[in-house]
């Protein structure tokens, strides 16, 4: 087994209201930030995974993301996976 | 007629569903604790306001996976009456037993304060006590209230009646300003298609006494007596 | 008994004999290190003759952290002994994580107010969240539910963005944190003046409801009783002091994971909430104390040195969230949602058991020892032995001079009668300070706080006080805060006493009897004498009202040193006052509730325009003489509302307070479900501006039906207040309308509405940049 550090990015799925967004752009905006054409406000889970191999990895976690971490009604996800530095002690 | 009232880690609407049912008579509330397998011998079920797990992941995400939400989808897939109300409409969702999603609202700010809605159809165990049209006034006080789903789900919803009800003016019309999140067409409450699983987001339980300024919230669990009399007789 | 491998046998001989060792890596104590701790050459004198020896640096944090004015109150304690502490109904005084009134049908209220100023000027919505969750925690340590939150705040004008941003991140601190716990906000106070641009103050009080029988206190009592350390884990969260300290002491830990910003979490709360209720109830323990300022060093030193015990601390065994934390960090770690109990010996499990039930955790970190030490271990090595006693009531008080500064003397000497000279139409000043978020609704905060939650609310923000039902009673409470920095910066006696006089006024007019005070004193540098003249003043003046209105002072909180760059902030001694409905049915709103009732306006308007709104809005600036105030007066008039409201003669009642009399009316005129016009007629023949702008403190505003007119007159004058009919209610397309011999107001009342209810939402929309920052 090795170690996974994986990303989840998750987004406003395309089409979707997103107020937060929103208010980023009209900030950006305010703040005169021209040529921004649109702004989106998701979130970003860190996990460090055990797994066989990195496809093994991506997997599980593509599970989790559907049963879990992301909302199919509303959000989309896409992963990042990078194998993790080796295993310190006290990481807390 | 016993309600079981679900008590998750961060629900804080479970005492005041539970006072409310004491209060308007004719109920047996009993809590159930998120961790509980069963619900025992229940009539029907109520899913109380809160921040379940903090919402800290998505409001609902997490409580969907209690132990007690297998035992309740169990029991609304055979027709048992269960009702969310705010943070119990978002598990609701998250549990796949209602279509959509909450959104945060579109100001992003939390709101709490009096708003009206109007009740869309008494064609459910939860409004047939009230009269089509009927406006009632009811607080908010939801951060995520605002009501999303797809144009096919909106259109389903519309075309079977399903929306249960919508937030108005106090006259009783749509206006902008009537809706306090942003909520696709207005809706603040839909049911399912077998039409015994409802999610609110406005709380009636605590519209139930004049000390409260409002008792319009009482006729949902008047509603809700009178179908499980019904069911009984 | 005690599982010995987690917990340290009791020490019972001579404690004092124990000697602890420098750690290795420990500064050595230099003159420059004590001065870091701020510790005086005196106060480091007295270290030195109660331990007998040179303190080690885990003992002289221990010490800066108990001994500073935040634990210690060094430079008010002889000022607050002047409060009258006392009354019959008193079940807890201060000293004791809240205070506690009897309330009737055997139960108690808990209710206290602290401050959270300099976290908050941090990170506004972290510094108000968690001011928030520890008044809670004080409250919930003492046996109560939470029933009900205020909050007092203070910023700068909102013309600045940085001002916005802290005030929109405060309140949505506030709201958060008090929404996901559940506790309704019924209320408080918001006040902007450049007086407090840099310098917000944030001070959150609570209420708490419990069985009179159910009182339990922060005491560590019963030799062999283990301590546990119970809710979130200890991490370098707030670490007090010098940074250097911190800095110095494990060089593997780098700046970013030493956050000087508290962070809250709410739903733990609630999961603490309930599981230190389920505790406190199920008999396994002795005494629990929330950890709060100074973490676990205040909290287990004050229990034992209430009980008179003593307590031996392992800090291996306290539960962290970081790795290689010293005992210095884990003693200072002001880390939020952890409490500290004492449990009967032997029922560990059982602690444990409950909080595993709310998914917390619950550790054995020492016992109870009867040799009256404060003793720290670290891998069963001693670090700290402090006799506990002194160590948390041996700091040193101190009483200093206090001199009048010379520019208040000259402010309130200030001619002010050119101001008084505008007669006529004065419909524009009047709709300029509607518009003055001081005068204009608060209710962009309040929609963000869940006010309804717990389904007792019966008043809510935005009227005289907040009103919650006591359920299965009759009765109510009623509270609010109360303070206008301005008066106590132009006279801290006068002012203070008009705060506590406001305050009473709030109750009475929502119908409930003023019984008991928390206070919250906000003052700058008390070193500086002008600033220690306030403070003096301000306690002189609260003592008097208080005990003129039987309302004793229960506890409070003190922040001082509130300035930036060298400039005060107004002397602030916020009030928070409880009062006792005996009927629910008695709750009575500020806003007008019938067309054609009568209006009438109880006590005296003086031409005064000192202090005012009118005068910082129209003029910007702040002089005078501040309004005077008649406590004899003012208490008949209270006696003389609570009389009509308690015999169903009156429909609505309301105080006057910033903006003056037009304002109060105003109020009265849009706040309720429809706003209404009003037509009235003043005979007063004042100048105008005093007359309808000037804060003359002890007048109320009621309405009251035709018939019921006469009889209002009649109590007025038998209590000796001065009462007139000065109008009637209009209807919702009636004019806002006040006309006096020398001048005149006049609008539509929905024009008055919409400036009333649109301020803060227009000068909050501008925020947005600043909010995503």
């Amino acid at each position: 087994m090795s170690r996974f550090d994986v990303e989840v990015r998750i987004k406003p799925r395309p089409g979707l209201l997103d107020p937060q967004g929103k208010a980023v752009h009209h900030a950006l905006e305010s703040l005169g930030y021209d040529g921004v054409s649109e702004a989106k406000v998701g979130r970003l889970i860190a996990l460090t995974v055990e797994a066989g191999s990195e496809a093994d990895a991506r997997d599980r976690v593509e599970q989790m993301c559907r049963k879990l971490l992301a909302n199919p009604v509303t959000e989309d996800f896409s992963l990042r996976v990078t194998e993790a530095p080796a295993v310190t002690d006290g990481d807390g | 007629m016993k309600v079981a009232v679900i008590t998750f880690p961060g629900s804080n609407c479970d005492y005041d569903c539970y006072q409310a049912l004491k209060t308007l008579g004719g109920f047996e509330p009993e809590f159930r604790w998120h961790r509980d397998e069963k619900l025992g011998d229940v009539d029907a079920v109520l899913l109380p306001g809160g921040f379940s797990y903090g919402d800290y992941l998505r409001s609902g995400a997490i409580a969907r996976f209690s132990p007690i939400m297998e035992a309740v989808v169990e029991f609304a897939r055979a027709g048992g009456p269960v009702a969310g109300i705010c943070n119990g409409f978002q598990i609701l969702c998250e549990s796949g037993l209602l279509p959509g999603a909450l959104l945060p609202n579109e100001s992003l700010l939390f709101r709490s304060y009096d708003v009206h809605i109007r009740v869309e159809t008494v064609r459910t165990p939860f409004t047939s006590a009230y009269e089509r049209h009927q406006v009632l006034r009811i607080p908010i006080a939801h951060g995520d209230g605002n009501f999303h789903a797809d144009d096919e789900t909106l259109a389903e919803l519309e075309g079977d009646d399903r929306i249960v009800f919508r937030y108005v003016d106090a006259d009783g019309s749509l206006t902008p300003e009537a809706n306090p999140n942003g909520s696709a067409h207005h809706i603040a409450g839909i049911v399912n298609a077998s039409r015994n699983v409802l999610g609110m987001m406005p709380h009636p339980e605590r519209a139930v006494e004049p000390v409260l300024g409002s008792t319009d919230g009482a006729g949902l669990f008047t509603s809700l007596r009178r179908h499980l009399e019904g069911a009984m007789a | 008994m005690t599982d010995p491998t987690t917990s340290p046998s009791p020490v019972t001989t001579d404690g004092g004999a124990v000697i602890p060792r420098p750690r290795p890596g420990d500064p050595e104590i230099t003159a420059e290190v004590v001065e870091a701790h701020g510790l005086s050459a005196e106060e480091y004198e007295r270290v030195l003759g109660i331990l007998s020896r040179t303190p080690t640096f885990t003992e002289l944090g221990i010490f800066s952290a108990m001994w500073s004015e935040h634990c210690g109150y060094k430079n008010s304690k002889r000022l607050l002994m002047l409060l009258p502490t006392e009354a019959p109904w008193v079940i807890q005084g201060p000293g004791e994580n809240a205070g506690v009134i009897d309330v009737g049908d055997g139960l108690a209220l808990a209710f206290k107010i602290e401050s959270h100023n300099h976290p908050s000027a941090v990170e506004p919505y972290q510094g108000a969240a968690t001011g928030v969750g520890g008044i809670l925690r004080d409250i919930f340590t003492m046996g109560a539910r939470p029933i009900a939150v205020l909050d007092s705040l203070r910023f700068g004008d909102l013309d600045s963005g940085r001002n916005r941003y802290l005030f929109a991140g405060v309140v949505k601190g506030v709201g958060d944190y008090g929404n996901c716990v559940g506790i309704p906000n019924i209320g408080g106070e918001v006040f902007f003046d450049r007086a407090y641009d840099g310098n917000p103050l944030v001070n959150a009080m609570a209420l708490g409801l419990m069985k009179r029988e159910d009182l339990i206190k922060g005491e560590a009592s019963g030799v062999g009783n283990p301590i546990m350390a119970v809710g979130a884990r200890t991490g370098r969260d707030g670490i007090h002091g010098a940074t250097f300290a911190s800095e110095e002491l494990s060089e593997d830990s780098d700046e970013s994971s030493r956050p000087q910003v508290q962070v809250g979490d709410p739903f733990t709360e609630k999961l603490l909430l309930e599981a230190s209720l389920e505790l406190i109830r199920s008999g396994h323990i002795v005494g629990i104390q929330d950890m709060g300022a100074a973490g676990v060093t205040s909290s287990a030193s004050e229990m034992a040195g209430r009980a008179g015990s003593g307590v031996e601390l392992e800090m291996a065994d306290v539960p962290v969230r970081e790795e290689g934390m010293t005992p210095y960090e884990i003693l200072l770690s002001e880390s939020q949602e952890r409490m500290l109990v004492a449990a009967k010996a032997g029922r560990e499990d059982e602690v444990r058991k409950i909080l595993a039930k709310w998914e917390l955790e619950a550790e054995v970190i020492g016992a109870v020892t009867d040799d009256g030490y404060f003793r720290i271990l670290e891998d069963g090595e001693v670090v700290a032995n402090i006799p506990a006693l002194p160590l948390t009531d041996g700091c040193p008080t101190y009483e200093r001079e206090g001199i009048e500064g010379e520019d208040v003397k000259e402010a309130r000497r200030r001619d002010l009668s050119p101001v008084l000279e505008p007669e006529g139409d004065l419909t524009e000043p009047f709709m300029r300070l509607m518009g003055s978020p001081n005068v204009a609704s608060k209710r962009w905060i309040y929609d963000q706080y869940d006010t309804t939650v717990r389904t007792s609310t019966v008043v809510r923000p935005g009227s005289d006080a907040g009103v919650v039902r006591l359920r299965g009673t009759r009765r109510a409470i009623a509270a609010t805060t109360d303070c206008n920095g301005r008066f106590c910066w132009l006279n801290p006696r006068e002012g203070a006493k008009a705060a506590v006089a406001e305050a009473a006024r709030n109750l009475v007019c929502s119908g409930a009897l003023p019984t008991a005070i928390t206070n919250n004193l906000n003052f700058g540098n008390p070193l500086k004498p002008h600033i220690y003249h306030q403070l003096r003043e301000a306690v002189l003046g609260m003592a008097e009202a208080c005990s003129l209105f039987e309302t004793p002072v229960t506890g409070g909180n003190v922040s001082l040193f509130n300035e930036t760059d060298g400039k005060a902030i107004y002397p602030t001694p916020v009030v928070g006052m409880v009062g006792i409905l005996d009927d629910v049915d008695h709750a009575t709103r500020a806003a007008f509730q019938v067309e054609g009732d009568s209006i009438i306006l109880l006590g005296e308007t003086s031409e005064e325009i000192g202090g005012s709104e009118y005068l910082y809005r129209e003029h910007g600036e702040v002089a005078g003489e501040a309004p005077s105030v008649d406590l004899l007066a003012e208490r008949r008039l209270q006696h003389a509302v609570l009389g009509m409201i308690q015999k169903g003669h009156i429909r609505s009642a309301h105080d006057c307070s910033e903006g003056g009399l037009a304002a109060a009316l105003a109020e009265s005129a849009v706040s309720g479900e429809r706003a209404l016009g009003v037509d009235v007629q003043l005979h007063a023949r004042i100048a105008p501006v005093a007359l309808f702008f000037g804060e003359s403190t002890g007048r109320v505003i009621l309405s009251c039906s035709a018939d019921e007119e006469s009889r209002v007159l009649e109590i007025a004058r038998s209590h000796g207040v001065p009462a007139q009919l000065i109008g009637r209610v209009g209807g919702t397309a009636s004019p806002f309308s006040i006309r006096a011999p020398r001048g005149s107001i006049e609008i539509p009342v929905e024009t008055l509405r919409e400036r009333y209810f649109g301020t803060l939402p227009e000068l909050m929309a501008q925020t947005a940049a600043e909010e995503v920052r």
